[in-house]
């Protein structure tokens, strides 16, 4: 779909000729993802749909206990300080956030009365400031009002960095004013193409100011709140052992008419991923439980048990494999995988297309991940806008051989080939994961064919994933040829995400191997893109910035993308739960029914 | 007596200390990081991740952390989660309970399997009854719990559908019905651990009644013409189940330091598995505590075995 006739449609839409859903259905079918074409509409001046959610209970409460069971337990209650999704699902069910992502990636407003945009004053039209009108009438748990302060006060204890929250990159660099009562206003230092990520979604949870006013900074691990919140959703908090189990009671005065339908709920933690999809797939003790790294294999044999279903959304998060361009096995200034150095081969564009041939990604996708993940050439996937059209993937053993055959590297006796006796001979790591070994053994498999030797190592990950600057193992140090691991794209717009493409970013001991750009690689021409991306404020200019980001390095052969893994859950047949995969799981919880 | 309590307790000291610093030590060295999920998170920014560790003290040399948590310890000061940010105490008296019961009810649940059986077949060695004892008890304890978990719960979860496999420490029914529950989704856990347990002190009993029965005061009591139940209980058994006390109060640690691999199948909020997380989530401060407070039980109960089995056996003395 051209620009011209996408401008078309959306002055159809304004003027009435087309519907919101059917401008939305024909830009998905042109391979836009619904969020964007929302957003689309959005930053054109039209209004956000109120989406009708399927809701059939006609009053509160009377739906009985909801069990919902997480392999791994929530350990504390704070959002600013909850750093895994087990602990940002447990705090979205006391606290809530101005607006939440729907399945459909729609805004949908949660304690704002309404979404931002240009036509109802929301939206500035330098893109500099936002204006959040708030839900009137909304209650705390203790029954004091909510308020702008509220607002505001999030906004000062997460960007404070004494606080050390864990959500501060949404907050720090921006202004947040209070106009009246229930009127929020958001200043952007520069325009803000991507506006809704303070106070949106799993960071944007608000805490009560009258609660945590005198825990911000130094003292925040103090406030007794942490672990027994008070918020505005729809269950009150009644009990908590971290690590154990969590529960809480229907909340009278919830803002939301006949909502919630459950009168307790319950989140019981522990135990591994199988037998958490057992509880709820053969046995039926509980209702639902939440990311299930099972093998698809293992769920389709339980399904069959006929007390529950999988559940399956696509997610942002990728499945990639790292060439390494620098050399891994010299040291420089006390680094390995120095920018200083060249990989004696890999820094061979040849080489790398060759090992792009070898990834069978179709195998992984059927034989190891099944509904968990889809095959792909693209870095990023979802939302489909952002996804590029140009990038293909192949599977062929016979042309990788003739591209390293063409390129002068010879099989000597052992089969593996060389070229100036530097032999195509690599340590491939990833974490100690079962269907990561599977695929390090499919990949290894292929290019034993090709003449390229692969010594695969697993690291445990704990190790793999932590920052232990005396490591060796870190994913961030590479210290091997080549890695594979998922990273997770938290937001539905992929600019922060991307961030790990840009030369400023490139993980160094200068900077202790934080910088996000593991890989090392880096091109003019994609920092250029990704800095220009940074002011766009047209969505279609800003998306093709952000997607030559992603085709510098694909096309480059060193990000391998393998698969775009999908979120998966299980559930009680007879429960009704709305599920997005753009926000929490539970970022909708006073909606789940029982049918 | 009091000086040689005195004394252990004594030694008990310096060997206490060594057991903390080893463990800290081990744990210092240990690779990982409690906050590497932030790491893979690109809305964090990095210098959250160095405040954080800066904060609490990760970033300090191994000696100075040890010597700021002995000082804290010593005033009782057992320092907080990293993951929950709750002091430690408070998180480990939350779990006590459960493993008070679960482990607590299994060492009563084999005892009361083990003395009778272990007992009976000794008095009647080779016998049909002995083999069977013996055969099952080999089986017993070479099955892992692990195992037999697994098994139990695909046999009465599954396929019969008749407990719970997931074990609840709130449980939303009052009276009657709360013993019920409880009852229903304990029997599992402590069956397994139960069990395994019998096996082994099954062939300790018997083993010990062997070595009292063939004692002439044995055959002097039966010469008097007192009946064969008495001479069992009164006079074999009183004396085997000596060595019996002791090791029973050995296992005593076990009882509050809780069943790591068990408590993780059946999610039984206990110890065992409040390390197991701990250790998963390099939350330091707590795998020390627990570690360290199971030393303690270690040297405690040992002393107590010692006494007991001095106050049991009066030919025993303390010097």
């Amino acid at each position: 779909m051209n620009e011209q006739k996408l401008q078309k449609l959306i002055e159809d839409v304004k003027d009435g000729a087309l519907s919101r859903r059917s401008f939305i259905k024909k830009a998905v079918a042109a391979g836009m993802a619904a969020p964007i074409a929302s957003q689309l509409l959005v930053w054109n001046g039209v209004a956000m749909a109120q989406t009708k959610e399927d809701y059939k209970p006609t009053k509160a409460g009377g739906g009985g206990p909801l069990k919902i069971l997480y392999w791994q337990a929530p350990t504390l209650l704070n959002p600013h300080f909850a750093s895994g999704t087990k602990d940002q699902d447990a705090s979205n069910i006391f606290y809530e956030p101005l607006a939440g992502w729907d399945a459909e990636g729609n805004l949908v407003p949660k304690l704002a009365a309404e979404i931002p945009t240009k036509q109802n004053g929301g939206l500035s039209a330098d893109g500099t400031t936002v204006t959040w009108k708030l839900k009137p009438g909304v209650k705390w748990h203790d029954g004091k009002p909510f308020t702008a302060d509220d607002v505001v006060f999030n906004w000062e204890y997460a960007s404070d960095p004494a606080t050390a929250a864990y959500t501060t990159g949404s907050y720090t660099g921006i202004k947040v004013e209070k106009a009246d009562d229930l009127t929020v206003k958001v200043i952007y230092p520069q325009p803000q193409p991507f506006w809704a990520d303070p106070f949106v979604g799993v960071a944007g949870m608000i805490i009560p100011k009258h609660l945590f006013q005198d825990y911000k900074g130094a003292k925040s691990r103090e406030a007794p709140a942490n672990l027994k919140p008070v918020g505005t959703g729809p269950y009150k908090f009644a009990d908590f052992k971290p690590g154990d189990i969590l529960t809480g009671e229907r909340f009278a005065d919830y803002h939301v008419k006949n909502q919630p339908h459950f009168d307790t709920i319950e989140i019981k933690g522990g135990g591994d991923a199988v037998s958490a999809a057992r509880a709820v797939l053969q046995t039926g003790e509980f209702d639902y439980a939440w990311n299930m790294q099972v093998e698809d294999e293992v769920l389709k044999r339980m399904e069959t048990g006929g007390r529950g279903r999988v559940l399956t959304v696509p997610s942002g998060n990728i499945e990639f494999i790292i060439l390494n361009t620098t050399d891994p096995w010299t040291e420089v200034d006390g680094e390995r995988s120095s920018v200083k150095t060249k990989h004696p081969t890999l820094s061979d564009p040849k080489v790398r297309q060759a090992m792009n041939l070898l990834l069978d990604r179709d195998s992984v996708q059927k034989f190891i991940y099944g509904r968990g993940g889809t095959a792909t050439a693209s870095f990023v996937n979802n939302p489909k806008m952002f996804k590029s059209p140009n990038l293909k993937y192949e599977f062929s053993i016979d042309k990788a051989n003739k591209i390293l055959d063409d390129a002068g590297y010879k099989r000597g006796a052992d089969g593996i080939r060389e070229k100036d006796g530097k032999k195509l001979k690599y340590v491939f790591q990833t974490s100690i994961n079962a269907p990561r070994q599977k695929t390090q053994a499919i990949i290894k498999q292929a290019c034993q064919r090709a003449g390229i030797d692969l010594e695969l190592k697993s690291v445990t990950a704990s190790v793999f994933f932590s920052s232990d600057v005396a490591n060796p193992d870190t994913y961030t140090k590479l210290y091997v040829d080549m890695e594979m691991y998922t990273t997770t794209q938290s937001s539905p717009d992929p600019e922060r995400f991307l961030n790990q493409f840009v030369s400023w970013e490139i993980a160094t001991k200068e900077n202790k191997w934080l910088g996000r750009n593991v890989s090392r690689y880096s091109d003019p021409e994609a920092d250029k893109a990704y800095k220009a991306a940074q002011k766009e404020l047209d969505p279609e200019k800003r998306a093709d910035l952000l997607i030559k980001v992603n085709e510098i390095f694909c096309e480059a052969n060193v990000i391998l993308p393998l698969l775009s893994r999908n979120r998966v859950a299980v559930a009680a047949n007879n429960l009704v739960p709305n599920y997005s995969g753009w926000d929490s799981d539970t970022w909708s919880v006073a909606s789940w029914y029982r049918s | 007596m009091a000086t040689y309590l005195i004394r252990r307790l004594l030694i008990a000291i310096p060997s206490l200390l060594a057991i903390s610093l080893i463990l800290f030590t081990v744990l210092a060295l240990a690779p990982g990081d409690p906050f590497e999920e932030l790491a893979t998170n690109p809305n964090v920014p990095p210098e959250v991740r160095m405040a954080l560790r800066a904060k609490f003290g990760i970033d300090d040399p191994v000696m100075v952390r040890y010597v700021r948590w002995l000082g804290a310890m010593a005033q009782g000061d057992w320092g907080f989660s990293f993951a929950s940010r709750i002091n430690v105490d408070d998180l480990i008296m939350q779990r006590v309970p459960t493993t008070l019961f679960v482990v607590g009810s299994s060492q009563l649940l084999a005892l009361a399997i083990a003395l009778p059986v272990g007992i009976y077949a000794a008095t009647r060695p080779y016998s049909i009854f002995d083999q069977i004892a013996n055969t099952l008890a080999f089986v017993g304890f070479s099955l892992p719990t692990f195992f037999t978990g697994l098994l139990f719960i695909l046999i009465f979860s599954i396929k019969l559908d008749w407990l719970p496999f997931v074990y609840r420490s709130d449980i939303a029914a009052t009276g009657w019905r709360w013993y019920w529950e409880m009852l229903r989704q304990a029997i599992m856990p402590i069956t397994v651990l139960g069990l395994f347990q019998a096996a082994s002190y099954t062939r300790y009993v018997r083993s010990a009644v062997l070595d009292v029965v063939r004692l002439d005061y044995v055959t002097t009591a039966r010469a008097k013409g007192l009946s064969e139940k008495r001479v069992t209980i009164r006079h074999v058994a009183r004396n085997a189940l000596i060595p019996v006390v002791t090791l029973v109060a050995l296992q005593m640690p076990a009882v509050f330091g809780g069943a790591i691999v068990t408590e993780q199948i059946f999610r039984v909020p206990g110890i065992g598995s409040l390390l197991i997380s701990a250790i998963l989530s390099n939350d330091t401060p707590v795998v020390m505590a627990v570690t360290f407070v199971f030393a303690c039980l270690v040297v405690l109960f040992n002393l107590i075995a010692d006494l007991l089995y001095g106050w049991l056996d009066p030919r025993i003395s303390f010097r």
